[in-house]
This record gives structure tokens, C-alpha cells and sequence, in this order.
């Protein structure tokens, strides 16, 4: 009986804990948000930050992007084969990939790659008082810390989703074409008549939303992580695990939003 | 130039700072000297306005710390310098460009110029020719230094020390004090020091708060403070191991703790 009603306690502190950080998240949006318009302008900075993520993820991006077109296009074979439509691998392979797998899987790996460095590396600044030092030398910390970094993240992700793509769908194009032996002709050519401007904008928009929602999550995780080395790497683990969640439920929203 | 009226800062339970009333007095240096966990840090962080005290009020020329739009407060900051404990250097950047951070950001002065003020600031420090190293390749005592150097670039009315000389050898624990000193005595700027080391904070000390506790428990010039016939001053300026001021922090009985007795760790039975 105890142990039901602490199973019960307990599910329903944690469902309270996860409102609490869904809410915490929305104000974080409106806030940064607000801090985008309020900041000064820190063009060097946010290119600094760009060069930092964007570049920083380019190998792990193709890497995913390549793996991914290849199996798409093995899997997308074995079941259009079935009825007999090999032709139309192209158009699922490029569908697939522009409206779905490449905003979300790369979106995934950048979080793993660059949210989780973006939140260890703020929460490490808080450890040695490097935010408070900036704070001494009349610098806004959140400004200069938290605002190129959500510029810079909401700005190469969806560049970062461009290539993994056009990696995606070159390798799925290889696949196809040079390995199962589909007509190079009408892969293209299928692909070309059924991806609409609509599915590549699908894209672009979830892209940049999870640009956005990695930049705003791990930026304000590490800012607010307890500034201890175990709380910094709580923090890194929290922030990469909150933004996965995220990005998946928000996938599902701006899916059903689009369809 | 800087006065707390009264501050409490609460934490948990106990008050880290209760009700404590310090005068920093225009271009002369205020030591703060206590135990470990008495609140000088928390005290020395107040006073830049970097925190707000949970009760009480910080006066910098007049302005009220924690009543002042962040401009005003930011205005303030180029008036004051601050080493931290642990250096806070920051490591994207290398030695000069920490050096001239705040110059590159606030000034409009030219580079060479600007080159021309590290280059004195490090040589105080006794680090020139260091500039190109990344604060991963100092030592704790040269970071330490480089936070100095980097404090006192802009030329702060006030400077803020906290534990200037931990970490350091005997020699450069000494050129720091000079400098402090100096500091004072000569460019005529405002010192907060704060510190455990009671020799070296009475050495340089125009004015000294002794915390214990949370708590002011003496204050005035060091002969006042050398002088004290309160007990818990003296245990503390020479250092002996017993007294008022008890070592452990513990406030349960040692004996009960060892036998587990009720209220303490209980073993599984
Ligand atoms: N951010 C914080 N959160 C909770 N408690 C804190 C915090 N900062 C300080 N404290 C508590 O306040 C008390 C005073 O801390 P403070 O860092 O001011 O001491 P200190 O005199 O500087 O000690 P030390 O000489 O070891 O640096 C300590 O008991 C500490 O546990
Ligand atoms: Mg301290």
C-alpha cells in the first residue's frame, strides 16, 4: 500500500517537475526572444559562435546525412519493390529526407554535438566566475554569452539540414542507381515532380525551429545550472536530453501543422 | 565611498552575513579578515552589487546598489576593479587580450595605446612578455596576477581583492601586498582586501572588519584590532587552535555520532 502511494507521489512529482520545465522553456523562448531585440548587436561574436557549432558539426552532419540516404534507399527498394514502383524511389528518398528525417535527425546529432558543448561551456564559465567577471567589466552577460549563441544556432542549423539533405540524397541516389540498379532517369526525374516547394519550406521552417529551440534550451540550462562540476555536468545531460524531447514534440506539431 | 547598512544575506537557515554595517572609506584600504565560510566572499560580491543582500542596503557614492537601473549600475562598474578568488580570467581569451578586455570594449583608444597600458600593467605584475600565453597555460599564482593586471587596466577608483595572496609564493604574496599598498598610497585608489592571511591584511590595512560567522565581531585600525582584549579577536589574530572560537563545526555530540546514538546516522538493523 505504501509503495503504491509513494509509485503514485512520485509519478506525479516528476509529470509537476516536467510542467514546470515545459512552462520554464515558454518564458525562456519570450525572454530570449525579448533579449534578441533588447541586445546590442554582436555581429563578430555571433560569426565567432557560427564558426564554433556550424563548422564544428559539418563532419557528423554528412556522416548521419550520408548513413541515412543509404538506408532509406535500401529499406524505400525492399518495399517498393513489392508493387513493382522501384521508380518512385526518388521521390520517397528526397521526401523523406527534405520533410522529415533531415530536419529531425540532424537537428538530433547537432544537439549531441553542439547543445551539449554550448551547455557545458557556459555552466564551466559559471564555475570560474567568468560570468561574474564579464559582469564586473560592465559586460551583459546574457547578452554576450546567451544571445550569439542562439543566433548562431538558429542560423546554421537549418544550413547544417541543407547539407545533410543534399549528402542524404546523393547517397540514397548511389544506393539506388548503383548498387539495386533503378533507372538514374526516373529516380531523378520522380523526384523532381513530386518534391514541391511546400515540402522544401516544410524543411526550412522545422529547421530553423529547432535551431532556435537547441539555442534557447542549452543556453539557459547551462546559465542557470548549479554552478558546481556536478551540476554542470547535470546540466549537459539535462540539457540534451530536454532538447531531443523538444525537438521531437515539436516535430509533431509543426508536422501536423504542414500537412 | 562604499557603506552597507545592515546587511542579511540568507542562504538557508543561518544567515551568511547578519546585519553587517561596513564604511569603505575613500582612498584608503578596508581588510576584511575571517575564518573560511564567515562571508567574506559573500560580503566582498555585495558590495560590487554583483548580488543583492536579502536585507540592507550598499551605498556607492550615494547611489544605492540595488535600486539603480543596470546602466546606472554598469556606469558604476567602470569606476571598480575585481580580482576573484579563483582568478576568473577568461579562457577564450589569452593574456593580453583579458589585460585589455575591458579597454577594448569600453574605450575608444587607440591599439597602440591600449598595447601601452597592458604593457605597464603586466610589467606591475612582473609578467611581461607573457601576453600571447591562454589562461590554461598559467600557473594558479600567475593567473592570479593576470587578474590583477586585469583589474587595475582601466584605472578603477576601487578595487576589490578577494584573497589576493593564496595561492602565491612568498614572493609574489609580497609584491602583491607592495602593490596593494602602493595602490593606496600612491595612485590614491580605494582597496577592499579580503583575506585570512592576518599578517599580510594588517600589514596594508588602514581599516580592518573582523567577520566570524556572518557576524562583525571587531573593527577599527590593526593596533585597535592587535590590541583587542575581546577573546575571540586575539584567538584569531594568533592563530591558536583553541578557544571561543571552536574549530569544529559540529554541533552534535562526538561520542553520540560514534556509539549512533538517536538523531544521528542510524545503522540498519
Ligand atoms: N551561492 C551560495 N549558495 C548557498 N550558500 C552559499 C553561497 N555562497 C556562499 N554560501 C554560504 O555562505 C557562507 C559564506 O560563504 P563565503 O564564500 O562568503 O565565505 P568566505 O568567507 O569567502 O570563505 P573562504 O575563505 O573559504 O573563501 C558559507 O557558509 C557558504 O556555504
Ligand atoms: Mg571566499
Amino acid at each position: 500500500m505504501t509503495a503504491m502511494v509513494n509509485t503514485l507521489g512520485l509519478m506525479g512529482r516528476n509529470f509537476l517537475l516536467m510542467l514546470q520545465r515545459l512552462g520554464d522553456i515558454a518564458t525562456l523562448s519570450a525572454s530570449s526572444l525579448r533579449l534578441l531585440v533588447a541586445s546590442p548587436w554582436q555581429g563578430r561574436h555571433i560569426v565567432m559562435q557560427i564558426y564554433a557549432l556550424g563548422v564544428g558539426s559539418l563532419v557528423i552532419i554528412a556522416i548521419t546525412g550520408a548513413f541515412t540516404g543509404m538506408v532509406l534507399s535500401l529499406q524505400g527498394y525492399y518495399t517498393l519493390a513489392k508493387f513493382g514502383s522501384e521508380s518512385l524511389l526518388g521521390s520517397a528518398v528526397a521526401l523523406s529526407i527534405i520533410r522529415e528525417l533531415g530536419p529531425v535527425l540532424g537537428a538530433l546529432m547537432i544537439t549531441g554535438r553542439a547543445g551539449s558543448s554550448i551547455t557545458a561551456e557556459i555552466g564551466i564559465m559559471r564555475v570560474t566566475e567568468q560570468v561574474d567577471a564579464l559582469e564586473m567589466m560592465a559586460i551583459n552577460p546574457r547578452a554576450r554569452i546567451i544571445m550569439p549563441r542562439i543566433i548562431a544556432t538558429t542560423l546554421s542549423v537549418p544550413l547544417l539540414i541543407a547539407i545533410f539533405d543534399v549528402i542524404g540524397i546523393g547517397a540514397g541516389y548511389v544506393v539506388g542507381v548503383d548498387l539495386l540498379g533503378v533507372n538514374p532517369g526516373s529516380f531523378v526525374a520522380e523526384m523532381q515532380a513530386k518534391v514541391t516547394t511546400e515540402d522544401i519550406n516544410t524543411g526550412w521552417i522545422k529547421a530553423v525551429s529547432f535551431g532556435f529551440l537547441i539555442g534557447v534550451i542549452c543556453t539557459y540550462i547551462g546559465y542557470r545550472a548549479t554552478p558546481t562540476t556536478e551540476g554542470v555536468g547535470k546540466a549537459t545531460t539535462q540539457a540534451v536530453v530536454i532538447t531531443s524531447v523538444g525537438i521531437l514534440m515539436l516535430d509533431y506539431i509543426l508536422t501536423s501543422f504542414f500537412l | 565611498m562604499i557603506r552597507c547598512e545592515s546587511i542579511l544575506m540568507q542562504y538557508g537557515e543561518t544567515p551568511a552575513l547578519d546585519h553587517v554595517e561596513v564604511d569603505v572609506r575613500d582612498r584608503a584600504t578596508t581588510v576584511i579578515l575571517g575564518g573560511s565560510g564567515s562571508g567574506k566572499t559573500t560580503l566582498l560580491r555585495i558590495m560590487a552589487g554583483l548580488v543583492q543582500p536579502t536585507d540592507g542596503r550598499v551605498w556607492f557614492e550615494g547611489e544605492d546598489l540595488a535600486h539603480i537601473p543596470r546602466k546606472r549600475l554598469y556606469e558604476l562598474r567602470q569606476y571598480m576593479g575585481m580580482v576573484f578568488q579563483y582568478s576568473a580570467l577568461l579562457n577564450s581569451l589569452n593574456v593580453y587580450d583579458n589585460v585589455a578586455f575591458a579597454l577594448h570594449e569600453h574605450s575608444k583608444l587607440d591599439e597602440s595605446i591600449i598595447h601601452t597600458i597592458v604593457t605597464m600593467k603586466l610589467e606591475q605584475v612582473g609578467l611581461r612578455g607573457l601576453e600571447h600565453l591562454m589562461p590554461s597555460q598559467l600557473s594558479g599564482g600567475m593567473a592570479k596576477r593576470v587578474a590583477l593586471a586585469r583589474a587595475i587596466a582601466i584605472d578603477p577608483k576601487v578595487v576589490f581583492f578577494d584573497e589576493p595572496t593564496s595561492g602565491l609564493d612568498p614572493i609574489s604574496a609580497a609584491v602583491i601586498i607592495s602593490l596593494i599598498r602602493d595602490m593606496t598610497n600612491k595612485m590614491r585608489m580605494t582597496s577592499v582586501v579580503v583575506t585570512h592571511d592576518v599578517e599580510a591584511g594588517l600589514s596594508i590595512a588602514d581599516h580592518v572588519v573582523l567577520l566570524w560567522q556572518g557576524r562583525v565581531i571587531a573593527k577599527g585600525a590593526p593596533e585597535n584590532i592587535r590590541n583587542s582584549t575581546d577573546e575571540r579577536v586575539c584567538q584569531f589574530v594568533e592563530g591558536r587552535p583553541d578557544g571561543p572560537i571552536p574549530f569544529s563545526r559540529s554541533t552534535t555530540s562526538y561520542i553520540d555520532d560514534l556509539m549512533h546514538k538517536p538523531g544521528t546516522v542510524r545503522l540498519e538493523t
